[in-house]
């Protein structure tokens, strides 16, 4: 399958079934590259059901302190965003039907060029695209390089984003809408999930995209309380800490990311409350 | 008084294909917000009274365009003046613009401010003016900055500011805005972050260019009434390029005044050991906005050289690169040794001791004075005085103070 249909698949068996979609986010080559596939296959098997793959940059600014270390991990060993293509070739030789989606900062694309990166991501197998600094104002050209892929490129919708922009990105939007849960950085611990429902019924009202809600979701407790207003869940920090953690042992990051995975499926799944 | 140009407003924050806004979506708004503030502000007379009330009795302007003789006869060439914004209050240009942009925050109801310094200048000159308004300040420097100019670091608490040590990446200016970013992203409600430069998303770049313009406009009519008409050329170092466009900006449009940026040269452009992504860069997205940039073939950033902190940044303001693409300006590099000659120079000639990042446009003029004869004339935008540096070249002579 290719892109737009694996994720525009994906989703819809989602929202087919009801169920809510749990993204998961790591950083590619951390803490060794020989790592990253093996831990995507391993969350995949925990529960996720949407890939997302940091490519890692040398100026993140806006990452809390875990996935900029994630991103130092990545580049010292020499990561670059043709060796994150790479990783999702390899994902790809076991796994057709999971989305994968590339997040990271616009240098990376424009470096090897717009159009040369839409085509060799949807040559690699690549369903989607975050770029955290990149609005919809300024995205045109990218844009228009991933729609002849068929590669969706994801907005993100902040906490301070008014009606007026929110219309703007949504009319830019394809595959899902990132919702940002607070002001502030990744990984950061002020979620405050009230507010969050609020928002998140004022976006959904004004989109038939799915809704994603990221940032500061670390467990299955807190995932549970923001996707109940929303269509998934996004969980960064939390995995890339146990990368961190699993550092000097490689070997014991599948495991651990597949209870991790479980963990936050089990409480997404769980009926009522 | 002239400054107005055809180069004055950007469409939609380009310069050219430079510039623009890139930033996370929860700065969007803010930035929004600023603009139209900012766009107010610059046309009521009022913000423009208190500004110009302030830069007078607080900052000390005008500064004066000072006719450096000795050096003049020592280069044997071309007639040097200097716009000494050394004299001004803090040491250097960088109060022109937090003093602009405190008012903002002030007009915002924002009780805090924060920056990014590299040489400290700007990181002293947000601190200097939070005190006088009473508001709280944060301000992010790069580790080995901390450690390079301890001088301004105690200074800026004396003034009462938290100074943040950024141990991030390559531990410098780029990383110290990094960090800025992220607390801005954090606490953008009752926050303003103070950009030093004429870099970052769009407005900064227009209004930090606006508030340092004060430098040209001054320059102009000083030039006419010292010696009756314009100089043929002006010289100011670039580092993120904020005392060079307020310097060149109001003279865009007379195209027989050449305008010439130094960038920091490092240990020669040949070792990739410097800090000139105008003479050798290329372009790409960092920090909000499209320019020249410092990086690798994969399009992360590298780390940059340069002998003066205040130089030491892997971009440059979007204007200086859409000035290069359209063959306005010049850009030139000259070398950490080249620099800390004109140091010497003209401690020597005039006695006045430069900051590193100016001591970078007196090389080029001490470089160049010779060839271009004595009826030209050439003023150097003298952009900060050298106290803070006085421990850095005292090192490099071997002499521990």
């Amino acid at each position: 399958m290719t892109a737009p249909g694996r994720l525009d698949a994906r989703l819809a068996e989602l929202r087919r079934a009801q169920r809510k979609a749990l993204v998961t986010f790591i950083t590619a080559g951390d803490p060794v590259p020989s790592a990253t596939v093996p831990a995507l296959h391993a969350l995949v098997r925990g529960g996720a059901d949407v890939l997302e793959l940091g490519v890692p940059f040398s100026d993140p600014e806006a990452e809390g302190p875990a996935i900029q270390r994630s991103s130092e991990r990545g580049l010292a060993q020499g990561m670059t965003l043709r060796g994150c293509l790479d990783l999702v070739r390899a994902f790809r030789e076991d796994d057709d039907a999971t989305p994968v989606v590339l997040m990271g900062y616009l240098n990376s694309v424009l470096a090897m060029g717009e159009t040369r990166f839409a085509e060799a991501a949807a040559e690699a197998g690549v369903d989607g695209l975050i770029m955290v600094n990149l609005p919809p104002e300024e995205a045109g050209s990218l844009q228009a390089a991933l729609d002849r892929q068929g590669i969706r490129l994801i907005f993100l919708v902040a906490p301070t984003t008014t009606p007026e922009r929110a219309r703007r990105i949504l009319d830019a939007a394809s595959g899902f809408v990132y919702y940002v849960s607070l002001k502030g950085i990744t990984g950061a611990d002020h979620l405050d999930t009230a507010a969050v429902g609020e928002k998140l019924k004022w976006l959904r009202g004004l989109t038939e995209l799915p809704v994603m809600v990221g940032f500061g979701i670390k467990d299955g407790a807190s995932a549970r309380a923001v996707a109940a207003h929303a269509d998934g869940a996004v969980v960064g920090s939390a995995l890339v800490r146990i990368m961190a953690e699993c550092a000097d042992d490689p070997a014991s990051i599948a495991g651990r990311l597949t209870d991790q995975a479980r963990e936050i499926r089990a409480a997404l799944d769980a009926p009522g409350r | 008084m002239r400054g107005a140009n055809r180069y004055d407003q950007p469409v939609n924050g380009h310069f050219g294909e430079h510039g623009g806004r890139f930033v996370a979506e929860t700065l969007m708004h803010a930035l929004e917000e600023l603009e139209s503030l900012y766009e107010a502000a610059r046309q009521d007379p009022e913000f423009q009274a208190e500004l110009r009330s302030d830069l007078e009795h607080y900052v000390g302007r005008p500064t004066p365009l000072y006719f450096a003789e000795r050096l003049t006869r020592e280069l044997g060439g071309a007639q040097v003046y200097l716009k000494r914004e050394d004299l001004n209050h803090t040491g250097a240009h960088k109060v022109n613009n937090t003093v602009g942009q405190a008012l903002l925050a002030k007009r915002m109801g924002k009780p805090r401010v924060i920056a990014e310094t590299g040489a400290g200048q700007h990181g002293v000159a947000t601190a200097t003016i939070a005190a006088r308004l009473g508001l709280q300040c944060r301000v992010y420097m790069g580790a080995e900055d901390v450690q390079r100019q301890s001088l301004n670091v105690y200074r800026m608490k004396l003034l009462g500011a938290e100074v943040v040590a950024v141990e991030s990446g390559s531990r410098t200016l780029k990383d110290a805005m990094n960090e800025a970013m992220r607390d801005w992203v954090t606490n953008v409600d009752d926050t303003h972050y103070i950009i030093g430069t004429v870099a970052g998303p769009h407005p900064f770049p227009a209004m930090v260019r606006d508030f340092q313009s004060v430098i040209g406009q001054e320059t102009r009519a000083q030039s006419l009434q010292t010696f009756g008409r314009l100089p043929d050329a002006l010289v100011a170092c670039v580092g993120g390029g904020s005392n060079a466009i307020g310097m060149f900006h109001p003279f865009i449009d007379d195209a027989d005044v050449r305008l010439i940026g130094v960038e920091a040269g490092g240990l020669g452009l040949a070792t990739g050991q410097h800090a000139a992504p105008l003479s050798a860069g290329k372009v790409g997205v960092l920090h909000g906005n499209r320019t020249y940039l410092m990086q690798d073939d994969d399009g992360q950033i590298v780390e940059t050289h340069s002998v003066s902190a205040g130089l030491d940044y892997p971009g440059v303001g979007p204007e200086h690169s859409f000035l290069k693409d359209i063959g306005r300006a010049e850009y030139a590099a000259v070398t950490d040794d080249q620099a800390l000659a004109a140091l010497r120079l003209l401690n020597r000639c005039e006695g006045i001791l430069p900051a590193l990042e100016s001591s970078h446009a007196i090389a080029w003029v001490a470089e160049h004075a010779a060839a271009l004869g004595a009826d030209q004339i050439v003023v150097v935008n003298l952009s900060g005085r050298g106290d803070k540096d006085i421990m850095t070249v005292a090192k490099l002579d071997g002499i521990a103070l």
